[in-house]
């Protein structure tokens, strides 16, 4: 698949996901700090919460208990997003594909569908991305309407099926959003369709829709390039020029235009006309290739105009150009030897905003990047940088989290001897306690139980106070005392001892049910100091447990992620030095190919130079002689 | 002199390049473009080993996210086990406009946070992005949250305001999120919801 396609899939990618919860009222919070870190770029922390989330939520025996379940399709989606905007294309379909397989809606399923697509067609998987889309069935949601059938039809025109394309983009001409691609991209499927001369027309009328974004108007510039250009393939110059001029001065296809619209001009035999474009062009940044080739052609539209004296000049000018660009391109490629490249790219305020890799030229001893701009434009070599720069972040954490784990050892180090000594003390005194505690729970639950059978059979015995027992057996021992004696005296005492046992008894009878309303109210402050006990029992447990927990059973882990992250650290050390060192190597060859390019325009302006003079001389000796 | 330039070559170029330069969707590729074709339909040993190595970098990509993950509950359960941890997370208010330069705040009169805001931050909590602002340990029973905002006001008149909270520790983990939101919206200026 051409570098083009997936440039395309990068794109829709890049932008749908770029809002994934937006228009919703967030109920997770670690759903709304992966959306945080994602938004700002970090998409490592983005992937690693929400992946995290997602593997708890799928565990839990009620997942609709858990705030994720708001969510849950969306964090699918939005775990692929990430994936995809971190590079991860082998892994990005796992969680959309869970959502397709699941029990969902036609709605969610069918934006599932589209986005597994979207995914394949990154991929290069064209066959699974049309399969993908196949699986769309019933209602789909209005906002992917249209991108899902954009998608069909860059799918289609990647596949060689431009007929198909032409079909689809045909029904999304009236889509605002997609106006001026979908335009374009009509006049481009009619064109690999071979029907020329619809495409012209379509191509006329996407170079001229309203546009007010930049990327409307981007598009409808390219769209006046690639005509502009067809017509002139076709030797339509005049009109050709008509819409290469409609090609904004400031857009990023002015440059071509111009040099395009000079062509034009210059092939109709117009050269002063032609002088104008490329006049223009040729002030402009000097690094440019059509600012170069500029250089060129204005003093070969003056020799053309016979004005070889000015020629010589401009011809001259190109020269000291060309020379101080070869200069700057030797700097460049000696930057590039040298590793300065590769030591700027991986500078933090390198990467401050998206124009990062042009700004990299104004770093000291950093090659000259406007050279190296077509190379960066590529998908290879861009993934190629990105991938560079991934794997100096990942190192960067790598190092940290190791000294972390030094960190983690120090702490359980130090827990340990803080510990270690005073646990076997608290352990002695908390089993002490919690005998005399587990005592005490049982006489409770004893008394308890005590109450509980007193609602039944009442004991009114079970409820005297304490002077109440002392006077009964008071009683009942001057009652045991007299027994044996049947004086008069021991009557009348014993008579006596019968009316107080009967006053004792009367009182306990009597006062039964208030005595066991207050016995239950005892009994039930007693629960409220019982469960304050246990409470504190819990804690003290739990409090124990983490003590222990805090420094006992992390050796092995700590020994196996230390290993890990020091694999994983070797295997980014050999990557980074292969993907810097292949990165080198295709900058340096781009720098070369446009040396060789500036030496042979050298050498084209050397020459212009000494014909003009020669041309100036022969004019001057033919008209001295005439 | 005859512009070696000419054809779709350029084209190709100028426009491939243009495919980095936008955002949500993009032109086709033009058919014809011979030289592109030949390069990708054949693509070359650079290319090939570009896309090995990039294969090699998804792999260790995976990895260390899967170390990163298991390093994460390690810290958790290391630094703030379940039972005494606190997670405070910053949000703003769906459509608040006020600019949120600064937030700080205290656990029974302690400073734990006090954190600023750049711009990128700002815009990832309009977009709804949730910040966890402090991570830390208290014992279980009540607390004392005070919470000051700093900011500015759409017409640019500053903002401030300081707000008083308890929240209750249980023995699991407690999560408080904070929503700020400026006076221009009628709403309270700090809410604050427990789970």
């Amino acid at each position: 698949m051409r570098a083009t396609d997936r440039l395309i899939g990068l794109c829709l990618i890049m932008g749908l996901a770029a809002h994934p919860a937006s228009g919703e009222d967030l109920r997770d919070l670690f759903f709304g700090e992966a959306l945080y870190h994602a938004d700002q770029g970090q998409y490592f922390e983005a992937i690693q919460r929400l992946d995290t989330e997602l593997a708890q939520y799928h565990r839990l025996d009620q997942p609709e208990l858990d705030t994720l379940h708001y969510h849950a399709n969306e964090a699918e989606f939005s775990v692929g997003d990430f994936e995809l905007d971190y590079r991860m294309h082998y892994r990005a379909g796992r969680a959309i594909k869970r959502v397709l397989e699941g029990s969902v809606d036609d709605a969610v399923r069918n934006e599932a569908a589209f986005r597994l697509a979207r995914i394949h067609f990154q991929k290069d998987q064209l066959d699974d991305a049309l399969e993908a889309l196949g699986r769309i069935r019933g209602p789909v949601p209005e906002q992917i309407k249209d991108d899902v059938e954009f998608l069909r039809a860059n799918i289609y025109m990647a596949t060689n099926r431009p007929g198909g394309a032409v079909e689809v983009l045909g029904h999304l001409q009236n889509d605002k959003s997609l106006s001026g691609f979908a335009s374009y991209n009509l006049g481009i499927a009619l064109l690999q369709a071979g029907r020329q001369k619809e495409a012209i027309d379509q191509l006329d009328k996407a170079g001229q829709l309203a546009a007010d974004d930049p990327a409307a108007l981007a598009i409808r510039d390219k769209s006046n390039l690639v005509l502009g250009a067809l017509l002139f393939e076709s030797g339509n110059f005049e009109r050709a020029k008509q819409t290469l001029d409609r090609v904004r001065l400031e857009g990023p296809f002015s440059n071509q235009a111009l040099l395009r619209a000079g062509w034009a001009e210059a092939s109709t035999q117009h050269y002063d006309r032609a002088l104008v474009p490329w006049n223009i062009l040729a002030n402009r940044e000097p690094t440019d290739v059509a600012v170069q080739e500029a250089m060129l052609t204005v003093p070969h539209a003056y020799a053309s105009l016979k004005l070889y004296g000015r020629s010589a000049l401009m011809y001259g000018r190109a020269l000291e150009l060309f020379s101080n660009q070869i200069k700057k391109v030797d700097a460049s490629i000696d930057s590039v030897n040298d590793g300065r490249f590769l030591k700027a790219l991986i500078r933090e305020e390198s990467r401050e905003d998206q124009s990062w890799v042009i700004r990299l030229r104004t770093l000291p001893g950093a090659p000259e990047t406007y050279y190296l701009m077509e190379l960066m434009a590529s998908h290879d070599f861009q993934t190629a940088m990105h991938n560079y720069l991934d794997l100096e972040d990942l190192r960067s954490k790598l190092v940290t989290w190791q000294t972390g784990l030094d960190a983690f050892d120090d702490i359980i180090r130090l827990r340990k001897q803080n510990f270690e000594p005073l646990l076997p003390v608290v352990d002695a005194q908390f089993q002490d306690l919690d005998s005399r505690m587990r005592l005490r729970l049982e006489q409770h639950k004893h008394l308890a139980e005590r109450l509980q059978t007193m609602l039944t059979a009442p004991r009114p015995d079970y409820l005297a106070t304490a002077d109440e027992r002392a006077t009964g057996e008071r009683i009942a021992r001057i009652e045991k005392q007299l027994e044996h004696s049947d004086s008069a005296e021991s009557l009348a005492l014993r008579q006596r001892a019968a009316r107080l046992q009967g006053v004792l008894t009367w009182r306990l009878e009597t006062e039964y049910q208030n005595r066991l309303t207050t016995a239950y109210e005892h009994l039930n402050e007693l629960n409220t100091q019982i469960d304050a006990l246990t409470r504190q029992y819990q804690a003290f447990v739990r409090t124990r447990q983490a003590a222990k927990h805090s420094y006992v059973g992390y050796d092995a882990q700590i020994a196996e992620l230390r290993e890990r992250a020091r694999r994983a650290l070797e295997r980014v050390d050999t990557l980074m030095a292969r993907q810097g060192h292949m990165i080198e190597t295709v900058a340096i060859n781009q720098l070369q190919a446009r040396r060789e390019r500036l030496v042979a325009q050298q050498t084209q302006a050397r020459y212009g130079v000494a014909d003009s003079y020669d041309r100036t001389a022969r004019l001057q000796s033919g008209a001295e002689g005439h | 002199m005859r512009n070696t330039a000419h054809g779709w070559f350029v084209i190709g170029l100028v426009l491939a390049f243009s495919f980095a330069a936008f955002g949500r969707i993009e032109g086709a590729p033009l058919p014809d473009d011979k030289k592109t074709e030949a390069k990708h339909a054949d693509a070359t040993a650079d290319q090939q080993q570009m896309r090995g190595l990039d294969e090699q970098v998804q792999e260790v990509k995976s990895d260390v996210l899967s170390i990163s993950a298991e390093l994460n509950q390690l810290e958790e359960k290391l630094l703030y086990p379940s039972g005494t941890q606190v997670a405070i997370f910053v949000a703003l208010a769906k459509g608040d406009q006020m600019r949120l330069d600064a937030v700080r705040l205290e656990i029974d009169g302690q400073l734990v946070a006090h954190y600023i805001y750049s711009a990128k931050e700002l815009e990832a909590l309009r977009k709804g992005g949730v910040q966890r602002i402090y991570v830390g340990n208290v014992t279980t029973g009540d607390h004392q949250l005070n919470v000051l905002v700093d900011g500015k006001l759409k017409a640019g008149t500053d903002f401030s305001r300081t707000e008083h909270f308890t929240f209750h520790k249980e023995v699991k983990p407690k999560l408080v999120e904070l929503t700020m939101s400026g006076p221009e919206s009628g709403k309270t200026a700090i809410t604050i919801g427990e789970l």
